[in-house]
């Protein structure tokens, strides 16, 4: 198993990165995890990898108020990192359910969450898939979709995104720093991920030559008194979510002042329930309140043949997270 | 038909899979490739000694250790990252040597399972694992062994802890539980 040969350039700094990340078909090496066994198996083809795994953008620093993430952070390291343990657990348990501790190691922050779908028809050549080949139809709409999105998804694409690590920032209102060879620019994280369509199916918004560079998480420290990832998967360890929730609530006065709520591993990506949020605002926090705000999620929902388990199965994992922070003193 | 040299390392079926396996450590290229193979300098420190390197630039750190340098402790299973055969230390922390291209680890400081005690003086998890019976093939025990020492560097609190922390080993004679009971052992859970 291995792909075709590319070149290989180590990038001397970041504007040399960035410069060489703007010529067609290359494609940046951070710690490898995803784009090594995607090149192994054909799944992706770069002409030339630009390797920027040696550019110092792995900082980790918070000021009181806003956690920065360089993008070259490695998993391991943001979890093990005081700060973020104190003020941003949700942060900790998300990267902590995901992966292995050797996996970890290598991971980066930003290859995280521009990590490919784990959809099978996209690991499978022999398989159609509109976001590995496009025009080439989805065969998961109609064929073995038990782990495909239930938000989202649209007729070129119901692969759900596989990122924990996302869903956590998702549900924090984090910041990306994405850099180019034109400049620096900031979009919601939410913005990295644009909806498939009913013939595209992106994995991201960036362009070509796009780096992220860092993540920024504002004012998320409130929520660490009150804030959980519940990842359901199919064994307890090293597996990706069938579904997963990362849920955060500040309680004033026995009120529930601010929620935010996210889900993984139901859409094309971190999926924010809105209105289950603005379904707690100013509710104490009862188990009614927390079946009301899960039905809520659920609404919307167009399960294909072989996930409509995950339905209930997410309105029980909402209950189980909101109960498990709800709890918390 | 003529008699041939089989291009296949018949010598090194340590495992069942390990012929099939052993046949593309240097990664096969296409006819038609139009890419030369590129040679990257890389220096680093393997089980103490200083090797420096010219390596495929295509070559993961796996394929130089097992094909280049020869140290076939370090054993190549999926190849994909996720059973943990290729466990090796980067420091004093473990990685899927199969997920890291040799070219990125300029200046590291590696170990493999061939740097971790001898025969007369075991290391004490290589000890346990004995007094455990935690192998049966003995495939998977390299990287079991590292992926441990690496774990009880990180202080695991309890068994809960080190079965989570050991899920990147897999063990196909399934002797996980005679794993998870060495690593205790040594860690005194």
């Amino acid at each position: 198993m291995s792909g075709p040969s590319f070149r290989y350039v180590r990038a001397k700094g970041l504007a040399n990165a960035l410069s060489e990340g703007g010529r067609r078909g290359t494609a940046y090496l951070a710690g490898g995890t995803d784009l090594l066994p995607l090149w192994k198996a054909g799944l992706t083809t770069p002409q030339e990898v630009i390797d920027i795994s040696g550019l110092e953008l792995a900082n980790i620093s918070y000021d009181g108020n806003t956690l920065v993430l360089g993008a070259l952070a490695r998993l391991s390291d943001v979890s093990a990192h005081p700060e973020v343990k104190t003020h941003h657990p949700l942060i900790c348990d998300a990267i902590l359910a995901s992966a292995s501790g050797q996996v970890r190691n290598l991971a980066t922050v930003g290859g995280n969450l521009l990590q490919r779908t784990r959809c099978p028809y996209f690991r499978d050549r022999a398989l159609a898939c509109n976001k590995r080949d496009p025009g080439s139809g989805c065969g998961a709409r109609h064929g073995e979709n038990r782990h495909a999105a239930l938000f989202g998804g649209a007729a070129a694409c119901v692969a759900t995104h596989a990122s924990d690590l996302a869903v956590a920032l998702a549900a924090l209102d984090a910041e990306i720093i994405v850099s180019s060879a034109a400049g620096e620019r900031r979009l919601p994280l939410a913005d990295l991920y644009p909806l498939p369509g009913a013939s595209t199916a992106p994995d991201s918004s960036l362009a070509g030559g796009d780096m992220i560079t860092a993540i920024r998480i504002h004012h998320a420290e409130r929520f660490a008194p009150r804030s959980t990832y519940l990842k359901i998967r199919d064994r307890a360890s090293f597996e990706f979510a069938v579904v997963s929730v990362a849920a955060a609530l500040r309680i004033e006065d026995g009120v529930i002042a601010e929620a935010r709520l996210a889900a993984g591993g139901v859409a094309p990506l971190p999926w924010r329930l809105g209105r289950s949020e603005a379904a707690l605002i100013g509710r104490a926090a009862t188990q009614q309140a927390f079946l009301a705000a899960a039905e809520l999620a659920i609404v919307d929902a167009s399960p294909l043949g072989g996930n409509a388990f995950k339905v209930p199965l997410l309105r029980n994992a909402i209950i189980r997270a909101l109960q498990t922070i709800g709890a918390q003193s | 038909m003529p008699s041939r040299v089989l291009p296949v390392c018949h010598s090194r079926s340590e495992h069942p899979r390990a012929a099939s396996m052993n046949t593309h450590t240097t990664r096969p290229r296409e006819a038609n490739d139009p890419m030369p193979e590129q040679r990257v300098a890389l220096s680093t420190t393997i089980n103490g000694a200083r090797y420096d390197l010219m390596v495929s630039h295509t070559a993961t750190l796996l394929d130089v250790i097992r094909d280049q340098l020869d140290l076939t402790g370090t054993k190549r299973g999926c190849d994909m990252g996720g059973c943990g055969a290729c466990t090796v230390l980067i420091a004093s922390r473990r990685i899927a040597s199969c997920l890291a291209l040799a070219a990125s680890f300029s200046d590291a400081v590696v170990t493999t399972i061939e740097g971790v005690g001898t025969a007369d003086h075991l290391h004490p998890l290589q000890a346990a694992f004995i007094r455990h019976d935690a192998l049966q093939c003995g495939y998977c025990t390299p990287g079991q062994i590292l992926s441990g020492i690496a774990l009880l560097s990180e202080g695991p609190q309890s068994i809960e802890e080190i079965r989570e922390g050991m899920s990147g080993n897999l063990c196909r004679c399934g002797a996980h539980a005679n794993i998870v009971a060495a690593i205790a052992e040594v860690a005194g859970l």
